[in-house]
């Protein structure tokens, strides 16, 4: 995330129901509150509750965005839910270099004994912020504290307004969730050509 | 201060409809419906639109209620995708033939079956014939601006036809990215109210679409058509006066490193952009290769063509459409059929691809780029190819 005049792409793994699209949305429009160019938008089929789904998020500091597809190869990949990864290879197409972003209960060791590859790991236990604040386990707001955290792809305090915009009188509450992930999230680069990239 | 936001596509069609301040909605809200019309619903309800939303039972009640509200002299707006456009259909030669300008966003999408809710262009390749002006637009931005266009190029006295303005399904209609929205004062100068010459009125009586007898139908049919072409004159002054007036440009035929290129590609809709993409790459790599974007389907824009295509050599179409059993795309067969008695002219290769929402990535571009050059110096046996299909 050292170029400034770099693409920056997404993609965010969650199930129907969970709010990956909105947490992509949310990322998209603070970027473009900064000034940046941004695009955020699902994986386009008939979602159900609880299936796995995809929203993608591409920010651009200075240029345009000129791509209309979905994001194959993510330079950071967000996972709001950690029984998915035993049915989605969440790595898939991961960049070298990448950054993956998690929320679980487990270790950051345990975490990371999990994935096989160069990545630089962020985990955040999303689920126990989001009972604790929000009263239910969705992880979503939470979650983008945590790819702040990790990632600063944009600032958090972008993020209060279109959190406030999109939530009303519950913002506050999904504002809490994502500072309390922000501070709690741990990171660890992984890999043994990390100063790369 | 124009505003710079971060909104859904859909959303942001709808609030061009606001700031354009149309007098009635007429819509349905079931699939392939998309966001523009529930966020209309939404203003209208919460009081920030003075617009009468007719809820209607189908497409084809929506289209026949705006044909009723322009001709009464509203300001009419409506949008449809897929399926929905292809209820619209009969109706749609009326709005067209009766010269009522409702300005419709068509969000783009495949045809079932299989059933498919995803983006390309066959409902709009089902409408090609039906008389309206049809502009597509590559970005979200380009889609708000050409709305606004849209009211002030149907409504223009010199004109008074309906306009479709065409944007591709999920690859821009669910898509959140910045937009920039005009102040209101600005788009009440730049669209004058509409005042259609002869309204239905209780007190002035007038007929509308009556009896078209063979001694009259042939010649209301040449009066339709010359109206039509000479339309585009007023598109151009249109997006002249837009370009003053906001600074975004607009052409019926736009380029894009296309002066000196040998190897031209062309697209229509929202795969411009990651077009654009691939031809930067190959550029850099020293390829002489250009894009031309195709904006005005209709009135079709054959001098432009012509203009922009006759020095290269090899001109390479991208269709988001099948022709079944026909020439392929219904791009392509345009194209050839423009170029056909030009003495100066490129040789011209047909793709079909991005069909019900495959994508077509810069790599796929480059793929499709290359594989035209082949056809273009070995030849084929076919008249065009499908891009990416598994056979």
């Amino acid at each position: 995330m050292t170029s400034k005049n770099r693409l920056i792409e997404i993609r965010w793994h969650g199930r129907g129901g969970q709010g990956a699209v909105t947490s992509a949305e949310l990322v998209a429009q603070a970027a473009i509150s900064e000034g940046k160019y941004a695009q955020a938008f699902p994986s386009f089929g008939p979602e159900r509750r609880g299936a796995p789904v995809l929203a993608f998020v591409r920010i651009s500091s200075q240029e345009p965005i000129r791509i209309r597809a979905e994001i194959a190869q993510p330079d950071i990949v967000v996972v709001l839910d950690p029984r998915l990864l035993s049915i989605v290879n969440v790595l898939s197409g991961l960049k070298e270099n990448g950054i993956v972003v998690i929320n679980t209960r487990k270790s950051l060791e345990d975490t990371e004994a999990q994935f096989k590859t160069k990545c630089k790991l962020a985990k955040v236990d999303a689920t126990s912020i989001a009972r604790e604040i929000l009263g239910i386990p969705i992880t979503n707001t939470t979650m983008i504290g945590a790819l702040v955290r990790a990632t600063g792809v944009v600032d958090l305090e972008s993020l209060v307004e279109p959190l406030n915009r999109r939530f009303g009188r519950l913002a506050e509450r999904n504002i809490n969730a994502m500072r309390k992930a922000y501070e709690e999230t741990q990171v660890k680069e992984w890999g043994s050509d990390q100063a790369r990239g | 201060m124009a505003k710079r936001v971060g909104i859904e596509v859909s959303l942001a069609i709808a609030e061009a409809a606001k700031l354009a301040r149309a007098d009635v909605v007429a819509a349905y809200p079931i699939t392939p419906q998309t966001h523009i019309v529930e966020h209309l619903a939404k203003l209208v309800a919460d009081g920030e639109m003075d617009t009468q939303y007719i809820p209607v039972e189908s497409e084809h009640s929506a289209m026949s209620a705006c044909l009723g509200a322009s001709a009464a002299g509203a300001r009419t707006f409506t949008a449809t995708a897929g399926q929905g456009l292809e209820l619209m259909h009969e109706v749609m030669y009326v709005a067209s033939s009766m010269q009522l300008p409702v300005v419709m966003t068509v969000v783009n999408r495949a045809l079932s079956a299989p059933l498919s809710v995803w983006g390309d262009h066959s409902d709009v390749m089902a409408v090609r014939d039906t008389g309206w002006i049809q502009i597509f637009a590559e970005n979200g931005q380009e889609t708000v601006d050409n709305v606004l266009c849209a009211f002030r190029i149907g409504e223009d006295r010199r004109v008074l036809l309906p306009v479709m303005i065409h944007l591709d399904g999920f690859y821009l209609s669910h898509v959140i990215e910045p937009v920039l929205f005009p102040e209101q004062s600005q788009v009440d100068k730049f669209i004058p109210p509409y005042q259609h010459p002869m309204p239905l009125h209780p007190d002035r009586p007038v007929t509308m679409g009556a009896f078209g007898p063979p001694i009259i139908y042939a010649e209301t049919k040449k009066a339709q058509e010359v109206n039509l072409e000479a339309s585009k004159e007023v598109i151009l002054q249109c997006w002249d006066e837009f370009g003053k007036t906001f600074k975004r440009y607009y052409s019926p035929v736009e380029s894009y490193h296309s002066e000196k290129a040998k190897v031209l590609l062309l697209t229509m809709g929202s795969f411009g952009e990651t077009a654009m993409t691939a031809i930067d790459k190959m550029r850099g790599e020293g390829r002489e290769v250009g894009l031309i974007r195709l904006r005005l389907w209709r009135p079709f824009p054959f001098k432009e063509i012509r203009q922009a295509v006759k020095n290269a050599e090899a001109l390479i179409v991208l269709d988001r459409a099948l022709s079944f059993g026909g020439p392929g795309g219904p791009v392509c067969s345009e194209i050839k059929a423009a170029l056909y008695g030009e003495d100066k002219k490129p040789k011209v290769i047909g793709f079909v691809g991005g069909l019900g929402g495959r994508d077509i990535t810069p790599a796929g571009f480059e793929e499709i780029i290359n594989r035209g050059i082949e056809i273009s110096q070995k030849g084929s046996e076919n008249e065009f190819e499908i891009f990416g299909v598994r056979e």
